[in-house]
């Protein structure tokens, strides 16, 4: 079976009445069979209602319906709730869990026409760098199967890279796109906060929480950024914007930059790098296309981390203390009492990492911690956001490697928490600062992917996106594949 | 400058002599802790203290929290009744019911 195309190719080949949106789907169901007993990078395939939505979308065709999305395949992270279909969040609490409601991203997706063939696999509850938290067994990375894909959202970056499908969606609560799009060679955006609705997205931590795209090109991400982003009464933190560019994106393409460039390079990011080398020769290509480079400051930077770990965990304990084995969710055997009943039905649903998490939130929140741990890092998180405030008075958008390596070996960190929190060293500031960010491929090291991270002002990703499709229309590195699999 | 590090020793703390107390943060969680394991979370917690502690170096003097990106904070709706609440439908994946209650151990004897 080949590697399925992108998106905007079959667009053009569903325009062009070369195939049908059934074939399509049923080539993406047999791909996927084929290879992913090697990737676990599926959760749930949901083989019936895809064909049901292509055919849909084939009939629709038939009446004249010539929009760019109608009939593509795609994926939905196994976070995202889908009405009548297994929702886990990677997790054994919702190993039974049959969500009651679409998300409000599956709703906008499925009224674009796209068909969503399944559902892919996650570090559980998005808390990981690696995707070895999942209750259903860890993904591993196309690119060489004895490493990780990244993670929390590596299932769907090894399905993309791995060519199973062309696009899937993402979350992004601390790097949980862009780092394993990083790792696994593919293009993923993190848009700003408040861009796409949260509604019906399983909650980690709401107030880093982003959804967003991963694919194989910054085209086919703003194709489906275009189809994902919109206001959503049912989520209060949702923006209220009109941005003309989304919809001309979706109907012609990235536009090319309207002129050069000023790029910041943030000190601090390159300090402790391995990945200079790709970033430096992308820097290159990016300095023959016009535009120049300016060193800027962001002094804040090393608090981010802990800073991160501090609020993602609080709120992660907060958000988690739903699941009780009361409403829905594992529930215990035999409980003798409503406090064992909470007690064992948690101990047994969660798995390690995420007890860790909630262990760490209950602790900085505790009587007389919350000034020094919650408040304090709130502050810091000002003073990160006014670090970017400043970079962007001086510059158009900064340029950073995504994450610190290339894909490690799975069990390689498994037994340090710290070390594989330090994976989302170039990620988290910008996911406090709730900006957007992107992620694509800029080079190989150890044989593996490397991604750079282009980082925007709040609610320009199109600026991120017309610069990184342009770099991509003079570079090839986004269309080198893994080796057959297997 | 810097904040000082507020650290009472009180009833409440999530710390004993020892070290992280594991076991009353565990209560606290509501996470019924595998004995076997509570030392190893107790070295991991450990070990993420140490680096979120690293934070309380910066100085904050003057500057106000941030809950949300942009000073984001939650819009409110209109009191109104917008779905049909349907009790069936959102208990399917309850473990267990009865005439739309949820069933859990006896709390008053």
């Amino acid at each position: 079976m080949k590697y399925v195309s992108s998106l905007r190719e079959m667009s053009q080949a569903l325009a062009d009445g070369e195939v049908s949106s059934a074939e399509l789907t049923q080539d993406h169901l047999a791909r996927i069979k084929e290879v992913d007993p090697q990737l676990n990078s599926f959760i749930t395939l949901t083989e019936e209602e895809a064909m049901a939505q292509a055919s849909a979308a084939d009939a629709l065709r038939s009446q004249g319906d010539r929009r760019p999305t109608l009939g593509l395949p795609i994926a939905h992270k196994d976070i995202f709730c889908t009405k009548g279909i297994l929702t886990t969040a990677g997790s054994k609490m919702l190993g039974n869990f049959v969500a009651p409601y679409d998300a409000t991203v599956v709703t906008k997706m499925a009224d674009a026409g796209m068909v969503s063939i399944g559902k892919t696999n996650m570090d559980e509850f998005a808390m990981g760098s690696s995707n070895e938290n999942s209750y259903f067994g860890p993904v591993a990375n196309p690119w060489d199967t004895d490493r990780v894909p990244g993670g929390s959202s590596g299932g769907s970056a090894a399905a993309v890279a791995g060519g199973l499908v062309a696009g899937a969606t993402g979350t992004d609560t601390g790097g949980s796109i862009r780092q394993p799009a990083a790792l696994c060679g593919i293009t993923g955006l993190k848009p700003t906060y408040g861009r796409v609705s949260r509604f019906g997205m399983i909650a980690f931590a709401s107030s880093l929480d982003h959804a967003g795209p991963m694919a194989r090109s910054a085209e086919d991400a703003a194709l489906m950024l275009s189809v994902m982003a919109g206001f959503d009464p049912r989520d209060s933190t949702s923006a209220k914007r009109d941005d003309a560019w989304l919809a001309d994106m979706l109907h012609s393409g990235i536009a090319e930059p309207e002129r050069p460039m000023v790029i910041g390079l943030p000190d601090q990011y390159y300090e402790n790098s391995s990945n200079q080398e790709s970033v430096t020769a992308a820097r290159q290509e990016l300095e023959k296309l016009g535009h120049t480079f300016k060193r800027v400051s962001l002094p804040h930077t090393d608090a981010a981390t802990p800073v991160y770990y501090v609020l993602a965990s609080a709120e992660a304990s907060t958000n988690l203390s739903r699941y009780d084995g009361v409403r829905y969710g594992h529930r215990c055997e035999n409980p003798t009492s409503l406090q064992d009943l909470y007690e064992r039905s948690r101990e047994e649903g969660f798995g390690d990492e995420v007890k860790l998490r909630i262990l760490t939130g209950t602790y900085t929140l505790s009587v007389g911690y919350f000034d020094a741990y919650y408040l304090k890092a709130q502050k810091i998180r000002r003073l990160i956001t006014q670090d970017f405030d400043n970079a962007f008075a001086e510059v158009d958008l900064l340029l950073t490697p995504t994450s610190p390596t290339p894909a490690f070996r799975k069990g390689q960190l498994t037994d340090d928490p710290v070390a594989m929190y330090q994976q989302d060293l170039y990620t988290v500031p910008t996911s406090l600062a709730g900006l957007p960010a992107m992620s694509l491929p800029c080079g190989f090291s150890q044989g593996m992917p490397m991604g750079m991270q282009l980082i925007a002002p709040a609610f320009r990703e199109d600026l991120a996106l017309g610069l990184a499709a342009q770099f991509q229309r003079h570079t090839d590195w986004h269309l080198k594949r893994p080796g057959e699999i297997n | 400058m810097t904040d000082n590090t507020i650290k009472p020793s009180d009833e409440d703390s999530p710390e004993s002599s020892d070290g992280i107390d594991v076991a009353h943060l565990s209560a606290l969680a509501r996470l019924a802790l595998n004995p076997e394991t509570t030392s190893a979370v107790a070295a991991d917690l450990q070990s993420i203290v140490a680096l979120i502690d690293s934070m309380q170096s910066v100085d904050t003097q003057g500057i106000e929290p941030l809950s949300h990106p942009f000073d984001g904070s939650a819009r409110l709706r209109a009191d109104e009744i917008t779905e049909n609440p349907d009790p069936e439908h959102f208990q399917r994946s309850a473990p267990a019911t009865s005439d739309q209650y949820y069933l859990v151990p006896r709390v008053v004897e």
